[in-house]
């Protein structure tokens, strides 16, 4: 055990760059029984999520980093919960399929009650909440930043429901919301151009609007998408496809030949 | 300032006093905060020349400094600058190399080019090694065409159609990113300017206040100070205050008549010492 860690080269704290990633973790823990999620490995990024006219609609990219790696490109990182919710997921990979396995037992068990109701996105994404604070509180979160959103019938007719829950166990809900680096890149334009009971179309212009500036700009995203609907009559996850890109302005041509030295 | 036009920098940046700063943070003392300036400044090529955008709001940490200070700093005529990162770094390095352009138009009888603010600006701030912290957006209309080009702190240019910079810059990119096009018309890239500073302005904590925009052409410079000011003063009554005489009830009156007696002295000692 000693040896193993030692072989490692360096270890302790520090982020394994493309190393073991089981080894990195042991030799973090130090010698205890328990192990923390110190930080995340496989990741996703950011998902962004509005409703609109007929319940809610999701959209994220397919990719999933190893630190600085593009490692897997289709990888589904929304997925449907029940009848009434889609919930999508950035951060640590093998958490959101932790998070998908409780999902699984809290439904299933739900539905053995054999009662006619079923639980909607509201109870989820409760549930999901109590979940990730009392993981953080034992300093062994799931490192995830959670989408919940849905459609259900209520007493005041159907009603659709988006929230968001992190690592921490911060969650609220809005009419439109994004994670990681959506909040600085798609939530501009979301509270901008985002209004009450768009139509699919719109809100698929706007969504892929917000992918493409999140294509350009953030790192870790790649270029191939996919869309989730959720409305009454269900979930769906569209198939993943590519957005245009436009390089062709004439200053990307030669940038630095008005000055030489400049990139 | 002549001095440093006729003798070449000797060396870096230096560092002799680092080993006493040090012993003298070890020995308890707190250095100073610097005021960041929390910025959205941006800029953009239109068809005829630049834009240039910024908002009003310089932070001293947590705290509202200024609410309306000037980050669209003069360097030239046709060239003006927009600075990020810490309030004195930026001022301080534009008036320095705005003076050494003066200085410059003078020696050659020229319009300043700006390649030559760019190069000024790169070598100072490269030779400080990044202490220096100023992210600039430099654009202006010269001879050879209209040009734009961000400034990083360590020394590293880059020459674009639109840029952003400061703390509001992704919220102002998401903006051009989603809406930018080759050949805006002026009304176009104005509006497009105050779109994104408005978005840095109310998405980031960094930035508000209001919008100042300048626009640059071909022999023209119009600087619009504080072009929109999306974030009024509101008072509690909508038709706000108006005091009447007579509101006030006016208990009792005292007038003192103050002497007048002013002495002239012709022909004094004037301003010895």
């Amino acid at each position: 055990m000693d040896g193993f860690s030692k072989s490692i080269g360096g270890g302790g704290p520090n982020v394994p760059a493309g190393s073991h990633p089981a080894g990195g973790s042991q030799a973090a823990a130090g010698g205890g029984a328990t192990q923390r999620t110190q930080y995340p490995y496989v990741t996703g990024t950011s998902v962004i999520a509005l409703k609109y006219k007929d319940g809610v609609i999701m959209a994220c990219d397919t990719g999933a980093s190893y630190g600085s790696t593009l490692r897997y490109k289709s990888v589904e990182r929304i997925k449907a919960v029940g009848k009434h919710s889609i919930i999508g997921a950035s951060g640590e990979y093998s958490d959101f399929q932790e998070i998908l396995r409780y999902l699984d037992e809290l439904t299933l068990s739900d539905h053995m009650w054999d009662d006619g109701n079923s639980l909607g996105p509201k109870e989820i994404h409760s549930y999901l909440t109590r979940v990730m604070y009392n993981r953080r509180n034992k300093f062994d979160p799931l490192w995830n930043s959670l989408v919940i959103g849905g459609v259900k019938k209520g007493p005041k007719g159907d009603e659709k429901y988006l929230g968001m829950v992190n690592m921490i166990g911060t969650h609220f809900e809005e009419n439109h919301v994004a994670t990681g680096f959506g909040n600085h890149l798609a939530i501009p334009i979301l509270r901008a151009e985002w209004h009450e009971d768009m139509t699919f179309e719109e809100a698929v212009k706007l969504v892929e609007k917000c992918l493409l500036v999140l294509l350009y700009r953030d790192r870790s995203s790649i270029n191939k998408f996919q869309i989730a609907k959720i409305t009454t009559e269900g979930s769906t996850i569209y198939p993943p496809y590519s957005l245009k890109t436009y390089w062709g302005f004439t200053h990307f041509e030669n940038p630095a030949q008005g000055a030489v030295g400049s990139w | 300032m002549t001095g440093s036009m006729d003798l070449p920098a000797k060396g870096g940046f230096s560092f002799d006093l680092c080993r006493r700063n040090n012993m003298l943070q070890k020995n308890g003392l707190k250095l100073p905060g610097f005021r960041k300036t929390g910025t959205t400044i941006v800029g953009l090529v239109f068809q005829d020349g630049v834009v240039l955008g910024a908002d009003t709001r310089a932070t001293e940490g947590p705290i509202v400094a200024d609410k309306n200070c000037e980050k669209i700093h003069f360097m030239a005529p046709n060239i003006y600058c927009c600075g990020a990162g810490t309030a004195a770094d930026t001022e301080a390095v534009t008036d320095m190399v705005s003076s050494q352009l003066q200085l410059h138009r003078y020696a050659t009888g020229r319009e300043s080019r700006v390649v030559t603010a760019l190069t000024l600006l790169k070598s100072h701030l490269f030779r400080y090694q990044g202490h220096v912290s100023a992210a600039l957006v430099l654009g202006g209309v010269d001879c050879t065409g209209p040009h734009l080009h961000t400034v990083y702190p360590h020394g590293s240019t880059d020459t674009l159609p639109f840029a952003t910079m400061g703390s509001g810059s992704l919220a102002a990119m998401s903006v051009f990113e989603s809406k930018y096009k080759e050949g805006l018309t002026r009304e176009e890239g104005i509006q497009l300017v105050s779109d994104a500073i408005c978005a840095g302005i109310f998405n980031d904590l960094g930035s508000g206040s209001n919008v100042d925009v300048c626009v640059i052409t071909k022999g023209k410079t119009e600087y619009l100070r504080n072009h929109q000011l999306p974030n009024p003063r509101t008072y509690a009554s909508s038709k706000g205050y108006s005091f009447t005489k007579g509101q006030t009830e006016v208990l009792s009156t005292k007038i003192t008549p103050l002497k007048q007696k002013v002495e002239v002295t012709e022909g004094g000692d004037a301003m010895e010492e």
